[in-house]
């Protein structure tokens, strides 16, 4: 789960996913023209590059496929002008037929005609291939446009792409449309709520978040994808991007001081894993991936905790990691091995955040004078994480080992065995 | 105490967009709306409460550089404590360039001779990435040779990453006065505290200042990345109408807290002992507030 996985396109390295582990993901697909960004956007959302460093992208000339491991199962497939979907040697069925999403991006500062008959051709192939999929339009480069013009494009684009295919008789096919940007959080945003739609389990994830948020006196709750900060779920009360921006910096400024602390502190005292990974910021993510489906994609070497020859090559069993970061819960705050943190701002304001699972962080907001009892907030949360490890079945193997306990606090927290705040 | 601080360098160089993303919270993406300085812009940066830094930048246009070194020369070059000479890496007129550089120190010589002068390689991003070093190299050489008999302190910088907080960490490190007083108690807090390293920053600008380290890290970077990672959190946060104030990050092998220390500063701990609490750390912290304000007090009051 590496940011250095980028660009390894050998076929081999998706299939090590377990396969239950893939259909548990909800799956995306990007399309669109040539120069539209859809590189851009891959860059920027999964690979932490900075919008700016986007202008030297080269062009993508090939059908290129880039899978990106974290909560989402996330594929790219740049599709060149002369792909043809009516080409026999052209498997659409095997494309568009495990795909939950197809995001489509509209260069909206260029001449969309031709952009516009390539989404009706693509939506009309892969509906006929796989009804379920939902259709997402981003109409992207919009930080170029003016508000009214950005008003007017979307609803050019809507009008047309509409038309179009209730002429061909498909008015049932839903079509979403979002103005997008690298350059700020909009794209975050739009890619938050496409991924919502694929979650079956999001009724019951809010529901969660709703419960903590009331038993704890939290004011709003995120549940974060980590690598590509996309939040997956969010507690009932409204969303406003600034919490949502807040938080996403948050993901950064603690993955970029992890990066430097977090590896460091390991070659210098021993204890921990070293790891040689060219990229600095995968630390953490690679952190928590230590619930069976460990890759050591770098070929590099990892040590346990414990293990006492520094200068050994071997990889140590999943095992033994796995069981490090799940002995956790009965210890206190302190010690924790998961990520934890907590911001405080002058306005009266505290973030806090904890790991969930190896994909999902939970942050909350909440006001300093609720965060007094610390204590309660931890236990909460604690309870949640529980209840969301058993609605997404991550910890198969160790599941069985703790059923009786897991069990127990899941049903606790259902029959409101959370203590109120207060 | 005021520090007169020459900031000096060819038109375009970058000596504004610096200052500004330093010292006035700009990103560096709005920088790009800064218009080109006329004649000289003062600025008094207040810096450890008593220590003001008074800025001078110095716009750099052939005819305001001709007039520094004529008619202005004694009011531009006198009490000089730093001159910081920006040099633009993709600058097409190196041999003007280094004529207004010989200019420049010459008029410092007599003026003021025990400036420290600081040399920075700016726009060093535009350089591709595998000639970078070979480039800075060479120009630092030529620099040091033309710069004789005077010394000079060379800084690779620019304003997309964090080189240029460790060029301005230094500069200002140089500054302050009395500095090993207060890395000898900052020394000796990281002892008391079990910490693996602590490091002091001041409050606004998030340079370092000073810092102690009991367990070293590899990453010699790491200040200036962490002042550049803070700041940008910094301005995200008042964005949304909240100011940064605290943190504590806990991980798996470290635990990192950063705090407000003084009036001035910001302190950041780093643990690595995962059976000291956070409380006890956070316990540490708010005594040595007392300890440290008194000491500011008394270093820098006369």
């Amino acid at each position: 789960m590496s940011y250095s996985d980028y660009g390894d396109n050998d076929p081999i390295y998706g299939d090590d996913l377990a396969e239950e582990d893939r259909e548990s993901r909800p799956r995306l697909m990007l399309m669109g023209l040539r120069r539209s960004g859809k590189s851009s956007i891959q860059r920027v959302v999964f690979h932490k590059m900075s919008p700016t460093e986007t202008l030297f992208l080269e062009s993508t000339s090939k059908i290129n496929k880039d899978n990106i491991h974290s909560f989402i199962d996330f594929q790219v497939w740049d599709f060149p002008g002369q792909m043809d979907f009516f080409d026999p040697t052209f498997d659409t069925t095997a494309i568009f037929g495990e795909v939950g999403a197809l995001v489509f991006v509209i260069d909206s500062q260029d001449d969309y005609m031709e952009a516009l008959a390539r989404l009706h051709t693509t939506v009309v192939a892969a509906h006929r291939v796989n009804p379920n999929i939902t259709f997402e339009v981003f109409i992207h480069k919009v930080d170029g446009l003016s508000e009214d013009y950005k008003i007017d494009t979307q609803r050019d684009i809507q009008q047309t792409t509409m038309d179009e295919l209730s002429d061909a008789g498909l008015e049932n096919v839903q079509l979403a449309f979002y103005l997008t940007s690298i350059y700020d959080h909009s794209i975050f945003e739009a890619f938050s709520k496409v991924i919502q739609k694929l979650i079956p389990q999001l009724p019951t994830l809010e529901n969660l978040l709703n419960i903590l948020c009331a038993n704890s006196g939290i004011e709003k709750a995120f549940l974060f994808d980590v690598i590509s900060k996309i939040y997956i779920a969010t507690d009932s009360s409204p969303v406003d991007s600034q919490s949502y921006e807040i938080c996403s910096d948050m993901i950064d400024v603690i993955i970029d001081i992890s990066s430097i602390y977090g590896r460091a502190a390991i070659g210098a005292k021993s204890q921990g894993y070293l790891e040689d990974h060219q990229d600095g910021q995968d630390d953490w993510t690679q952190q928590q991936d230590g619930h069976g489906d460990y890759e050591d994609t770098n070929g590099g070497i990892h040590q346990r905790p414990g293990a006492s020859d520094m200068n050994s090559q071997t990889v140590v069993s999943n095992s033994s990691r796995a069981g490090s970061l799940n002995s956790v819960p009965t210890q206190q705050t302190s010690g924790n091995h998961e990520a934890f943190s907590v911001i405080k701002m002058g306005n009266g304001t505290v973030l806090y955040l904890r790991e969930v699972n190896k994909y999902l962080a939970l942050i909350c907001l909440l006001k300093a004078e609720t965060f007094e009892k610390q204590g309660l907030i931890d236990y909460n949360v604690h309870c949640f994480k529980e209840a969301m490890d058993q609605v997404f079945e991550l910890k198969r193997a160790e599941r069985t080992r703790r059923e009786m306990e897991a069990n127990q606090l899941l049903e606790e927290q259902r029959h409101n065995g959370m203590y109120g705040h207060g | 105490m005021k520090k007169k601080v020459l900031l000096m360098g060819k038109s375009g160089s970058g000596k504004t967009s610096m200052r500004s993303i330093i010292f006035s919270n700009y990103i560096a993406r709005d920088t790009r709306r800064l218009g080109a300085t006329i004649d000289v812009e003062h600025s008094h940066v207040r810096f450890l409460g008593n220590l003001v830094l008074n800025l001078w930048d110095c716009g750099g246009q052939e005819a305001f550089m001709e007039n520094y070194f004529a008619s202005q020369r004694d009011h531009i070059f006198k009490n000089v404590e730093v001159l910081i000479y920006v040099f633009d890496v993709e600058s097409r007129d190196v041999e003007k360039d280094m004529h207004y550089y010989q200019s420049c120190l010459e008029a410092i010589l007599t003026n003021s001779k025990d400036a420290k002068i600081f040399c920075l390689i700016h726009k060093m991003d535009l350089v591709q990435e595998d000639q970078r070093d070979k480039i800075y190299n060479e120009r630092v050489l030529e620099l040091q040779t033309r710069s004789l008999p005077l010394q000079v302190i060379p800084f690779r910088t620019s304003i997309w990453d964090e080189t240029l907080y460790k060029a301005w960490s230094s500069i200002v490190y140089s500054l302050i006065p009395n500095v090993q007083l207060l890395e000898s108690h900052l020394d000796n807090f990281c002892k008391i505290c079990e910490a693996d390293e602590i490091v002091l920053f001041e409050r606004m600008t998030f340079l370092v200042i000073a810092h102690s380290t009991r367990v070293d890290n590899g990453d010699v970077h790491r200040f200036e990345k962490i002042s550049n990672i803070i700041k940008q959190f910094k301005l995200s946060c008042s964005r949304t109408q909240g100011s940064f104030q605290s943190m504590e990050v806990r991980h798996s092998n470290f635990a990192g807290f950063i705090d407000y220390l003084t009036g001035n500063t910001y302190v950041m701990v780093i643990m690595s002992d995962p059976t000291i609490q956070s409380a006890a750390t956070l316990m540490n912290i708010s005594i040595a507030r007392k300890h440290f304000e008194k000491l500011e007090g008394a270093q820098f009051s006369k």
